[in-house]
């Protein structure tokens, strides 16, 4: 039993980087109808900014600060010089851009910094807190979750309740429709890349200090994860997202305690399989996708 | 002095020939013009083309004695050239209130933006009883009203319609048009209405324009168009 909340405890951590990197997934696929492939490589080059912060100014949070507008500032560019140049209706030639960006992004900062591990110092503990005997939630699980919930519900306001969010959710559903009613629909695209990829950076922000430690590929297994997450959720769905990817999380530290570690990605292949099979929009796609 | 004017028009898709060839339309302002023609005449694409959401060939389009041609659809809307676009013009994903919203964005401040969302419920009642209601869900006659009032809205100075009839049964296109006309007439609007119900339109409309193959074949008081039956067998089909 001790084991199970334990496991439980530290699922739910995992779930909420899960979450919160399917979610960036999710904003950049409803902007522009684009599976950003370089979602992790940009987040870890936010990282990297991050890193370098922290390590000037000792002080975590203008790293963390820092590493956000650093993946804001990079989706936005990668948007406008990239992606934006790409011919519209299909989708090879954005999976090939971003594919050849990972490249360049992980050479890059390889060749900059060393392919080496550097670890990276969680600003609390991840000693846990022992409830009646049993381990439970770090001060730095319960970190991550506050912080993964805080940004997801600034998100949901932002794209629920203000006209810009509006603005960005008709530009995502009816691009055409959305210009003739005077929305600056390409700003729109370029600021969800922004959003996407500052959430993408957040999530590999509070994963790296947990694994070990910052490297240019330190995120790749979060994205093919996230990956995962985004399409059992349907990548339309942010609260597929959400729910996916706290349940991931949950699998993935039940199986990692209960049978091996080596099991957990062949369990969240096997639940991606499943899904495929009887519902291959996604648990909490919407009924009729829209498809232009 | 004309509030709209096209002049010398090429529109064309591809390499293809032109759809639309050196095409000429004075509006004057506040008038409500039909523009007619039968299916592939060019309606939809001379429209589409105003709105800016094909490229011209050559050729201007002034508001107001501004040359918009340059323009980004978006940019056109907010000089005051507003399109209804065929059939699918809601945003369904969102409700009927965040249509209307979103219509008003960025010609109103919040406060007028209540009150002009308020005025299109009054100009349009079933909207109001649907407001929390998904575009999805919204009939094509409710649709319709939606998407003239979200037009509507933003206080254009030119409205763009193509075919609103498309799909209505008589009575909600009777309704449709009667509203259009009233606030044309109460506002100054000036409307360019394409359409395949001629009775309709001419109904409505002062003037009448018939595009055959890309090019203006008729230029007429609606009135004289409506009578012409040699005019309605050659280009309009019945």
């Amino acid at each position: 039993m001790d084991r199970f909340v334990f496991l439980i405890s530290a699922g739910l951590a995992r779930g909420a980087v899960l979450a919160l990197f399917a979610l960036s997934l999710v904003i950049v696929w409803r902007a522009a109808r684009v599976v950003n492939f370089a979602q992790a490589a940009m987040a870890v080059t936010a990282v990297y900014a991050a890193f370098a912060v922290t390590a000037a100014t000792g002080s975590y949070w203008a790293g963390l600060l820092t590493g956000l507008a650093a993946g804001a500032l990079l989706g936005a560019a990668v948007e406008r010089g990239l992606m934006r140049r790409l011919p519209a209706h299909a989708p090879l030639p954005g999976i090939i851009v971003a594919i050849g960006l990972v490249m360049m992004l992980q050479a890059g900062l390889a060749i900059a910094f060393g392919p080496e591990h550097r670890p990276m110092h969680p600003p609390f503990s991840e000693r846990p807190f022992l409830i009646g005997g049993v381990p439970v939630l770090s001060p730095y699980d319960l970190f991550t979750l506050i912080a993964a919930a805080a940004v997801m519900g600034a998100l949901a306001l932002l794209f629920g309740r203000t006209s810009l969010g509006l603005q960005l959710r008709a530009a995502a559903f009816a691009p055409e429709t959305s210009r003739l009613l005077g929305v600056r629909v390409p700003r729109m695209v370029t600021l969800g890349w922004a959003l996407a990829v500052a959430t993408a950076a957040l999530a590999a922000m509070l994963l790296v200090p947990t694994e070990l430690g910052l490297n240019p590929h330190a995120v790749d297994l979060l994205f093919v994860n996230a990956f995962a997450v985004a399409v059992i959720g349907g990548l339309d769905s942010p609260i597929g997202a959400l729910l996916a990817g706290v349940g991931v999380g949950l699998l993935v530290s039940l199986v990692t305690g209960y049978a091996s570690a080596s099991a957990a990605p062949l369990a969240v292949l096997a639940l991606l399989t499943l899904v495929l099979l009887v519902r291959p929009g996604g648990v909490f796609s919407a009924k009729e996708a829209r498809t232009a | 002095m004309s509030a709209f004017a096209v002049e010398d028009l090429t529109v064309g898709y591809g390499d293809g020939a032109p759809v639309i060839e050196g095409l000429g339309i004075d509006v004057a302002a506040g008038a409500v013009v039909a523009l007619l023609g039968a299916n592939g005449a060019g309606k939809t694409t001379l429209l589409r083309a105003l709105a800016g959401l094909e490229p011209a060939r050559s050729g201007r389009i002034l508001l107001g004695g501004r040359d918009l041609t340059a323009l980004s659809p978006e940019d056109r809307v907010r000089r005051g050239l507003a399109l209804v676009p065929e059939g699918r013009g809601v945003v369904v994903e969102l409700t009927v209130e965040e249509n209307l919203r979103l219509g008003g964005l960025w010609r109103h401040r919040p406060r007028a933006r209540r009150a002009a969302v308020e005025e299109m419920y009054a100009l349009f009642p079933p909207l109001e009883r649907r407001r929390d209601a998904a575009g999805h869900t919204l009939s094509g006659g409710e649709r319709q009203m939606l998407a003239l009032a979200r037009a509507l809205l933003a206080r254009p100075e030119v409205l763009l319609l193509d075919e609103p009839s498309l799909g209505l049964a008589p009575q909600a296109t009777a309704q449709l048009l009667g509203v259009l006309r009233d606030t044309a007439a109460r506002t100054g609007l000036t409307v360019l209405l394409a359409e395949q119900n001629v009775t309709g339109a001419l109904s409505v409309a002062q003037r009448g324009v018939v595009l055959s193959l890309g090019a203006v074949v008729a230029d007429r008081p609606a009135a004289e168009l409506a009578a012409d039956p040699a005019l309605r067998h050659a280009y309009l089909g019945f």
